[in-house]
């Protein structure tokens, strides 16, 4: 690989592989996923050893059960860091805009953090931490990290195109944009939603809500001992997920309303756009679409009594929504000048408060 | 009179050291949830063929005149102060065909405990989460691994043990302090041998259907119980 190519040549491999890193981040998260979803997170008990061997040399013959899921999981996992250490030198020696050197950085140490996150997940799983049982406490974690991993990744991908700029949707001009602070609260809304996710699915709980759009044929289901009691006596799951409590209830539906807040965010928003350039239209009926699409794989996670393949076709489009709303919110957000960026609000030292201020007041010129 | 307190001493010494059996039923008031089959086992390309068919999952093992089967019995109060040393057998627990067998079992708090696996290929036993301070463990046994022995120092109801590799594999182990303890068979049926006469709370804990608890009195010749669990 040549670095002395022009700018033009040399980014667009760059932005290649950026895409090809991102691409791989979702297929880890998706196997992750799966992983969650099968409830084979500990069929491999040791790390970062595979059952006593160097994990590159794990012989095929055991990936058998959940072994398979795990250890393929560890093994994408691994090339990923790969990819992302190539990433980040590559980006190191071939970028001249500083503010990318750093995303590159960061990057290599959140997946090398990842990583061992990841190994503390297996290795203190039967530990507490801040009152928090391991298993859980890691896995939300390991979840969230992979999730901003992935948009990072996004944003490194986005910024190395060849033909980007800050303005490539539209007008660079600032004038107090309202939609930049909605993008921005719905993303961090996104970011939560899926961390009260992975907090439900690394409880293992099953379904503690087992119908959809009712919750135990209420609106919203009560969560005395009495009403518990029967609904753990009559649980008869497969893969046995202990017992449901008032807490997972609660937090089902409160993921529930944030799900429905999301989309009814998503469409005001999207509404709202209409008037803006085609480029932006898009871009805000496609994130609109992505949290329909969502809502509606998590009403089938239900309804399919937490399917595997669903449920983490579930994880994996809202990793695609979350890493969608950060490009649109940073692209909606920064303006390059003199090699750094910055927020569009105030130039060159404003912050996104005064910007969100600004939208408030109105307009300004 | 020196001697007749003497007498009465031997006298009361040996009615405690009178004991009994105790026999009886736990029953199940109420409908139970059908049982579900266990799709993930029979499409496992190694469980499917150990088990040779259809395979549904345990949770209410119902028998005759609604017996209710895996019941743990154990003396929960009456024996307080009392020491019992652990028994030199073993208890066992095996894993055949991608199940946990039997599926409920009892053992003395500091009793070994001996793991098997007696499918040809591997399993790996988790012990993920103690509440009275047992060491938990997850290790792997593989296809003829030598059995395994694990001691609970502390009463546990229940040590809850899984396999990963095969998610739907569940055991569970029973540890209590002393050694009167049973698990119910198909038909909710228990003995609980050698009791010393006395008063006793005994506790029937079922994995689903939770726990009641029930006076009874032993006498030299014994006791019956019946117990009911009720699914709501």
């Amino acid at each position: 690989m040549s670095f002395g190519t022009t700018h033009t040549a040399r980014s667009r491999w760059l932005h290649f592989f950026a895409v090809f890193t991102w691409l791989w981040a979702l297929a880890v998260i998706s196997i992750g996923g799966l992983v969650t979803s099968k409830g084979v997170g500990m069929s491999v008990p040791d790390w970062p050893t595979t059952y006593g061997y160097n994990m590159f040399f794990f012989p095929i013959r055991l990936w058998e059960g959940g072994i398979f899921h795990e250890h393929v999981h560890r093994l994408v996992a691994s090339v990923l860091g790969m990819l992302t250490l190539i990433l980040a030198v590559w980006i190191w020696f071939s970028e001249s805009r500083t503010w990318i050197k750093w995303l590159g950085g960061i990057a290599a140490t959140l997946v090398v953090g990842q990583g061992v996150l990841g190994g503390l997940r297996v290795q203190l799983n039967s530990y507490d931490v801040l009152g928090v049982p391991g298993s859980i406490f890691f896995g939300v974690l390991h979840a969230t990290t992979a999730q901003l991993f992935l948009c990072l990744v996004g944003v490194i991908a986005w910024v190395t195109r060849p033909s980007w700029s800050p303005n490539v949707l539209g007008s660079g001009v600032w004038t107090g944009d309202r939609k930049a602070l909605w993008a921005a609260a719905l993303t961090c809304m996104t970011l939560l939603q899926l961390m009260i996710a992975a907090s439900m699915r690394h409880q293992h709980a099953g379904l503690a809500i087992p119908d959809f759009p009712l919750a135990y044929g209420h609106l919203y289901p009560p969560t005395d001992a009495s009403f518990l009691e029967s609904v753990n006596q009559r649980r008869v799951d497969v893969i046995d997920g202990g017992v449901v409590t008032a807490f997972q209830v609660h937090l089902q539906m409160v993921h529930r309303g944030v799900a429905l807040a999301l989309v009814s965010l998503a469409l005001l928003l999207a509404f709202r756009a209409r008037s803006e350039s085609s480029g932006w239209k898009l871009v805000f009926r496609g994130w609109a679409g992505l949290f329909l699409a969502q809502f509606c794989l998590g009403a089938a996670t239900i309804w399919t009594n937490k399917a595997a393949d669903v449920a983490t076709a579930h994880v994996a489009l809202g990793a695609i929504t979350l890493s969608f709303g950060v490009l649109a919110t940073f692209s909606r957000s920064v303006i390059e000048q003199q090699g750094m960026v910055r927020l569009r609000s105030c130039p060159p030292a404003g912050s996104f408060l005064q910007s969100a201020a600004a939208s408030v007041t109105g307009p300004t010129a | 009179m020196k001697n007749i307190i003497h007498l009465a001493a031997l006298v009361a010494g040996s009615a405690s050291v009178l004991a009994g059996d105790v026999t009886g039923t736990v029953t199940l008031k109420g409908t139970p949830p059908p049982e579900k089959a266990i799709a993930p086992l029979t499409a496992d390309a190694n469980c499917g063929k150990a088990a040779k068919g259809p395979v549904n999952t345990r949770h209410y093992v119902v028998g005759a005149a609604s017996g209710l089967g895996n019941v743990f019995v154990y003396v929960k109060g009456g024996l307080d102060g009392k020491k019992f040393d652990a028994p030199a057998t073993k208890a066992v627990i095996d894993q055949v065909a991608c199940l946990y067998e039997p599926y409920v079992i009892g053992a003395q708090a500091g009793q070994a405990v001996e793991i098997r696996n007696s499918d040809p290929f591997l399993h790996n036993v988790n012990f993920m989460k103690s509440e009275a301070g047992n060491p938990t463990f997850n290790f792997a046994q593989g296809n003829a691994a030598k059995p395994v022995d694990k001691v609970f120092a502390n009463q546990e109801v229940f040590v809850k043990l899984q396999c990963n590799v095969h998610p739907w594999m569940f055991g569970y182990i029973g540890v209590v302090s002393n050694p009167y303890f049973a698990v119910t068979d198909k038909d909710g049926k228990f003995s609980l041998k050698g009791l010393p006469a006395g008063k006793y709370t005994l506790a029937f804990k079922h994995l689903k259907a939770g726990e009641v608890t029930q006076e009874v009195e032993v006498k030299d010749s014994g006791a019956e119980v019946k117990a009911v669990l009720e699914v709501k």
